[in-house]
This record gives structure tokens, C-alpha cells and sequence, in this order.
């Protein structure tokens, strides 16, 4: 049964999905960040959809689950190209845009292909323990995909504080995610308690982090780079 | 096993990006000098901020009227100074260096909040600035 406090939740990751997305209309950045725009318009496509199969079918029926961790799974990978396109950023002075675009090609392949083979393997018991180990293992991909991100941020000293921000805020949710998904692979019984609040926490936690990188850090705002890294990054990096 | 591998491994990157977010946050108020008036009502001496004075800081700002932009920041940073206070704790024996870079980071949250005050300050005399002109 969902409580008050799943739909504050809810309704504050909407506000916030539909917010970044009139941001960046509003400020003409669109394009700049299509990835992150279109991966928006599909969280708040999504939050519609589950709402309207909630109220059909009920919290606690089979429709739900398959329909709430499904979506969730596709928001996963449309995620990877978000961080595809932070990525390309990055690399936008080296000229690597060519390698970055052949790079996320051939991952969404190998996701598409290996999702296919999964599921086909699964497809008796898709609502079961398999789907809390496919979005375990999703949200490590994006943990390991954001983490060369913010190593590659940090060894090439990018200095634009909102991209700096926006890749931390993506490094947050994928791991707060993994952590939790792996946490109840090991502990079904925690579930109950409060590892069920960490996916929507994290889920509304990264919407209003990028809101609020896109309304209050401007475009052109720069940060030192060995000040935010952790001691053991910068120390590596200045070497 | 490999459940086990994942949660160990996000947890640690988990801690590592929080701390990151946290320090992008406090960086970007690194860069303002505070004010005289500041440093007058909070007593401090120098360009650097004691991290005991962290809690009266917070309590002085909360007396402040609230501006929308800083409130966020105010809880990250928050979470992060207490972070830092159960590392310092916990390595006060064994690791003397990271106990002084945890009371540096302290320090740096206590900068942060005094920064925040002085802004706030700024903004409640506009606002009795603007009533007075309005009257």
C-alpha cells in the first residue's frame, strides 16, 4: 500500500522532470543537453504511465510490478546516454566526439542484445528475484560508466561547475541505486524496512539535484577541479 | 558473492561522489570574502574559519529570514560536516593525517555557513531597505 509519503515523493520528482525540461527550453539548451532532455521527457512519460496502471490495477498487483520495474529498467538505459553525452562534452576539445558516438553505439548493442538474451532466459519468472538482479546489474554499469566520467572530469581538469555537478548528481543516484538493489539481493527480508525508500529517494533526489544545477549555477561558471576531487584524485592528478 | 562485490564497491563510490557534491558546493562559496560586519558579530579573526564555530553559525542563520537559494546547500553541507566529525572521531587514533584533513573539511563547512550568513544579512538589510522606501 502506497503512503503520503510515496506520492509527495512522486509529485516532487515530476515537478522537478518537468521543471529541467521547461529549464532548458527556456534557456535555448535543448540541444546541448538532448540526452538529458529526452531521458526527462520519458521519466515524466513514465510517472504517468505507472500512475495510470496504479489506479487500474492496484499497488500490490502483478501489472504494477512488471510495469514499474520494466519502465524503471528503460529509464536505466536511456540514462547511459545521458552520460554518452556528458561524455561527449568531456571530450568536445580533443575531437574524440567520432569514438564517443561509436562508443555508445556499440553499448547500447551489447545492453540490447544481452537485456534480450536475459529476459528470454527469465521469461517464466520476470516479476520475481530476476528483476532485482537486472536492475542490480544496470545500475553498476552506470555506477562504472559515471565513475571513468568523473575519472576522466578530474585527470582532464574540466572546469565547467555545472557539468561537474550534473555528472556528480548521476554518480549519486546510480550508486545509491546499486547499493540498495544489491542489498537486497543479499537481504530479501531489509526490504520491508527501509531499503524500499532508497529507489524513489534516489529517484526524486536526482531530478531536484540537476533543477537545481540548471536554475542556480550558470552556464559559464567554473570551479578548480583539485578542490572537489577527493585527496587520493587530486593527488594524482597534480602528479 | 557478487551481490556482496556490488554493494561494497557502490557504497564506496557512493561516499566518494557525495563528498565530491559536497565540495563542489562549499568551493563556489569559497570564492567570496566575508564582510566585516560578519566577522564582527561571529568574532572571527583571519581569513579562516574555526569548525567549532559550525553550530552557532547554523543557529545564527536560522534567525535570519530564509532565502530559497541556500537551503539545499545548507542540508548537504550539513550532512557532510557531520561526515566529517564521525571520520575525525574514528581515525583520531589511528590515522593522525586524516583526522587533520577532516577538521580542514570541517573548517571549510564553517566558511561555508558563515558566507551564508553574511548573504542573508545582505538580504534582510534590502528587504528593511525596500519596506522603509515603501513606507
Amino acid at each position: 500500500m502506497l503512503g503520503p509519503f510515496d506520492y509527495v515523493l512522486a509529485l516532487l520528482g515530476f515537478l522537478a522532470e518537468a521543471y529541467v525540461v521547461v529549464c532548458l527550453c527556456i534557456s535555448k539548451n535543448s540541444f546541448r543537453y538532448l540526452s538529458l532532455n529526452i531521458y526527462m521527457l520519458a521519466a515524466v512519460g513514465a510517472t504517468v504511465g505507472q500512475d495510470i496502471v496504479l489506479r487500474h490495477f492496484g499497488p500490490a498487483s502483478a501489472m504494477y510490478s512488471y510495469v514499474y520495474y520494466y519502465t524503471d529498467a528503460l529509464l536505466t538505459i536511456s540514462l547511459f546516454f545521458v552520460i554518452m553525452g556528458f561524455y561527449q562534452q568531456v571530450f568536445q576539445q580533443m575531437g574524440a566526439g567520432k569514438y564517443v558516438r561509436m562508443a555508445s553505439a556499440l553499448l547500447l548493442s551489447a545492453t540490447a542484445v544481452f537485456s534480450l538474451a536475459v529476459v528470454h532466459q527469465n521469461r517464466d519468472h520476470l516479476a520475481s528475484r530476476f528483476v532485482v538482479e537486472m536492475s542490480q546489474n544496470l545500475y553498476f554499469v552506470g555506477v562504472v560508466l559515471t565513475y571513468l566520467l568523473w575519472g576522466a572530469v578530474v585527470k582532464l581538469r574540466e572546469t565547467r561547475t555545472r557539468l561537474i555537478q550534473l555528472v556528480l548528481a548521476l554518480g549519486i543516484f546510480f550508486s545509491a541505486d546499486a547499493a540498495c538493489y544489491a542489498l537486497r539481493n543479499l537481504f530479501p527480508g531489509l526490504e520491508a524496512n527501509f531499503l524500499k525508500w532508497v529507489p524513489p529517494l534516489a529517484g526524486t533526489f536526482l531530478p531536484l539535484a540537476w533543477a537545481y544545477t540548471f536554475t542556480k549555477i550558470p552556464e559559464d561558471a567554473r570551479l578548480e577541479t583539485a578542490r572537489v576531487a577527493s585527496p587520493r584524485m587530486a593527488a594524482h592528478q597534480h602528479s | 558473492m557478487i551481490a556482496a562485490l556490488i554493494c561494497v564497491a557502490s557504497v564506496a563510490v557512493l561516499l566518494q561522489f557525495f563528498m565530491a557534491y559536497s565540495r563542489s558546493i562549499i568551493a563556489a562559496y569559497r570564492k567570496s570574502t566575508l564582510s566585516e560586519q560578519v566577522r564582527e558579530v561571529v568574532g572571527i579573526e583571519g581569513e579562516n574559519v574555526s569548525s567549532d564555530q559550525f553550530r552557532r553559525l547554523v543557529q545564527l542563520i536560522r534567525l535570519c529570514p530564509q532565502k530559497a537559494d541556500d537551503r539545499v546547500d545548507l542540508k548537504v553541507v550539513g550532512t557532510y560536516y557531520r561526515m566529517m566529525g564521525v571520520l575525525r572521531s574514528a581515525a583520531r587514533t589511528l590515522a593522525p593525517r586524516i583526522t587533520a584533513w577532516a577538521e580542514h573539511e570541517r573548517a571549510d563547512c564553517a566558511y561555508f555557513v558563515a558566507v551564508a550568513l553574511d548573504r542573508r544579512i545582505a538580504y534582510s538589510r534590502d528587504l528593511l531597505a525596500q519596506q522603509m522606501s515603501g513606507q
